[in-house]
């Protein structure tokens, strides 16, 4: 089946909530059913066939054929399909996605994959601060599925981690996994200051380390077949972060300011 | 009862009749083959028969590093009992005693089905609230802190209620040296099919049953029709030529692993011949009222 395409016609004139384009939602509309759909986010109506032209196709898999930095809440509440960008997203990308697969290969702005449940979410580019983090008032981030960044992330990325994984190829900035719950943080590349500032229990794997904070106490090097398995795991996204996972790791439990049953683990 | 000849050897026209179980695989690694071969050793010793020992357990094949999901090199177990909670009862306990106490051991699940026996998700609480979960897609696993590291363990395992239990072939020869050498044989023959085992000591029962006996206190007692040293004094099943008598069992996670198993292992008894093994072979059954899956031995003759 071919995918459900949307071609950009015109530069967005206001900020955009594409939160109704998803797989499970458009099952079964007309290509006339969907132009009609709202997608704005001011007083000025804006409907999907004022933006975009739509080739029709099965909503199972969906393509924006050019992205832009107004798209918000690409693929926010995914269940199912696939949902591919070819360009750069807006803030929410893939929020509070349950299932299914998004792809961005673009830049993804702040809050990508901001509490997301399940599913699969792979940026190509960079990702804004608060990568897979709880939105105002909410008190878990992401809480299960894997968020795979090709690119670097911004502050306090995987903040309130709960579950699921997280992979970071490139560099990250500080704070990163600021008051981490569980879960599992993988960073390939350089992170900023403070990583794992407050975090309770959960694994960060830094390959890279910065000086850690004097609330992280080292415990050593031990055999563990943990990194094993999870490195085998690892291999299908990232040739890296298997690599990372088979090298020695030291092991820092932290952080001791609060529960201290997480743990940084870093190159031995 | 007529017998079919084959290589000299006499097949009885009569078939095992076996029971459904519940079964589960686990495949636990270590370090080393021999220490992955000790923890499985280990966790499968005394667990011949339910009637004692609570569940029937044994390896069923060595597994190569490449194969397993730390990369180490493995065993996989096959454990069955009569009921799941006794299942879990011996599953944990005997993971518990044998397994995560064994050096360098990690512990996978290698049966995947609907319905699941807990497993790590028993075992955590060894780590005293160090325990640390792990998930990654569909896998759940626990890290526990001990002495030389972590214990490794998989939450659950997958329970399978379509496993059967008591399949059997009785080997009958001339003298000891060739009735063993054809059960030697039959095993050897047998290890090779996945998804089976022989719970029994190397593969092989000398203590054949019968139902009953005449002290109150127990349900089963030697199998007298088939004790060579009695022959002339009980309704014997035995030919003036036959001088031993040895049993395999096997139990499968499904009924065609049972009859492969059983299909090897007359292959091999048959291959050697009677001139150099087995001069007769049958199967227990207890008319065919009991158990529900019978493997007739005609239909697994080479």
């Amino acid at each position: 089946m071919n995918p459900l395409v949307f071609t950009l016609k015109v530069t967005p004139p206001q900020r955009l909530d594409l939160s109704p384009l998803l797989p499970h939602r458009l099952a079964g509309k007309s290509s006339k059913d969907i132009a009609a759909i709202d997608l704005a986010t001011t007083r000025e109506k804006l409907a999907v066939g004022d933006l975009f032209r739509i080739r029709a196709g099965s909503a199972e898999e969906i393509r924006f054929e050019v992205g832009s930095e107004r798209f918000d809440g690409v693929g926010q509440g995914l269940q199912q399909g696939r949902l591919v960008v070819a360009g750069d997203v807006g803030v929410n990308a893939g929020r509070k996605m349950t299932g299914g697969e998004l792809v961005i290969f673009g830049n993804a702005g702040p809050y990508a994959g901001s509490a997301m449940a399940g599913g699969r979410l792979e940026i190509i580019g960079d990702a804004g601060d608060f990568l897979a983090a709880p939105r105002e008032g909410e008190i878990h981030g992401m809480t299960g599925g894997l968020l795979v960044l090709r690119g670097t992330a911004g502050q306090r990325a995987g903040d309130r981690l709960r579950r699921g994984t997280i992979l970071i190829e490139g560099d990250a900035g500080d704070w990163l996994g600021s008051r981490l719950i569980a879960g599992t943080l993988i960073v390939l590349g350089r992170s900023g200051v403070s990583p794992g500032y407050l975090m309770r229990r959960g694994t960060i794997v830094l390959a890279k380390p910065p000086a850690l904070s004097p609330t992280f106490v080292d415990c050593g090097t031990f055999a563990s077949a943990f990194a094993a398995v999870f490195g085998r795991f690892l291999l299908a996204e990232s040739r890296g972060a298997a690599r990372l996972f088979r090298a020695p790791l030291r092991r820092f439990a932290g952080d001791m300011a609060v529960l201290g049953k997480g743990e940084i683990f870093v190159p031995a | 009862m007529r017998a079919m000849i084959k290589n000299g050897v006499r097949v009885d026209e009569t078939f095992a009749e076996a029971f459904p179980m519940r079964g589960t695989a686990l495949t636990i690694t270590a370090p080393s083959k021999r220490w992955a071969r000790q923890a499985a050793v280990t966790m499968t010793g005394f667990a011949t028969s339910v009637i004692g020992c609570g569940c029937e357990a044994s390896i069923d094949c060595e597994v190569e590093p490449r194969d397993t999901p730390d990369g180490r090199p493995g065993v996989r177990v096959l454990i069955f009992a009569m009921s799941s909670k006794d299942l879990q009862t011996q599953l944990v306990n005997r993971v518990g005693q044998c397994v995560l106490t064994s050096p360098g051991s990690a512990c996978f699940a290698d049966l995947r089905s609907e319905e699941e026996l807990k497993l790590g998700d028993l075992l955590r609480y060894f780590g005293d609230g160090w325990q640390i979960s792990k998930k990654f897609g569909d896998r759940h696993f626990w890290r526990i802190p001990v002495m030389d590291g972590e214990f490794l363990c998989e939450a659950t395992t997958g329970l399978t209620k379509a496993a059967v239990g008591g399949g059997n072939l009785l080997i009958l020869g001339t003298d000891y040296e060739k009735t063993l050498r054809a059960a030697e044989a039959a095993v050897d023959a047998m290890n090779e099919v996945r998804d089976a085992i022989m719970p029994f000591p190397g593969g092989i029962v000398r203590s054949g049953s019968k139902v009953g006996s005449k002290y109150k206190a127990l349900h089963a007692s030697t199998n007298d029709a088939f004790c060579p040293s009695l022959k002339g004094g009980v309704a014997t099943e035995l030919d003036d030529d036959i001088g031993c008598v040895l049993e395999i069992v096997i139990d499968g996670l499904t009924e065609a692993a049972v009859a492969d198993a059983m299909r090897a292992g007359l292959a091999a008894i048959v291959k050697l011949g009677s001139r150099n093994g087995a001069s007769r072979v049958s199967a227990g059954n207890y008319g065919g009222k009991l158990g529900p899956f019978h493997f007739h031995l005609k239909d697994l003759l080479p």
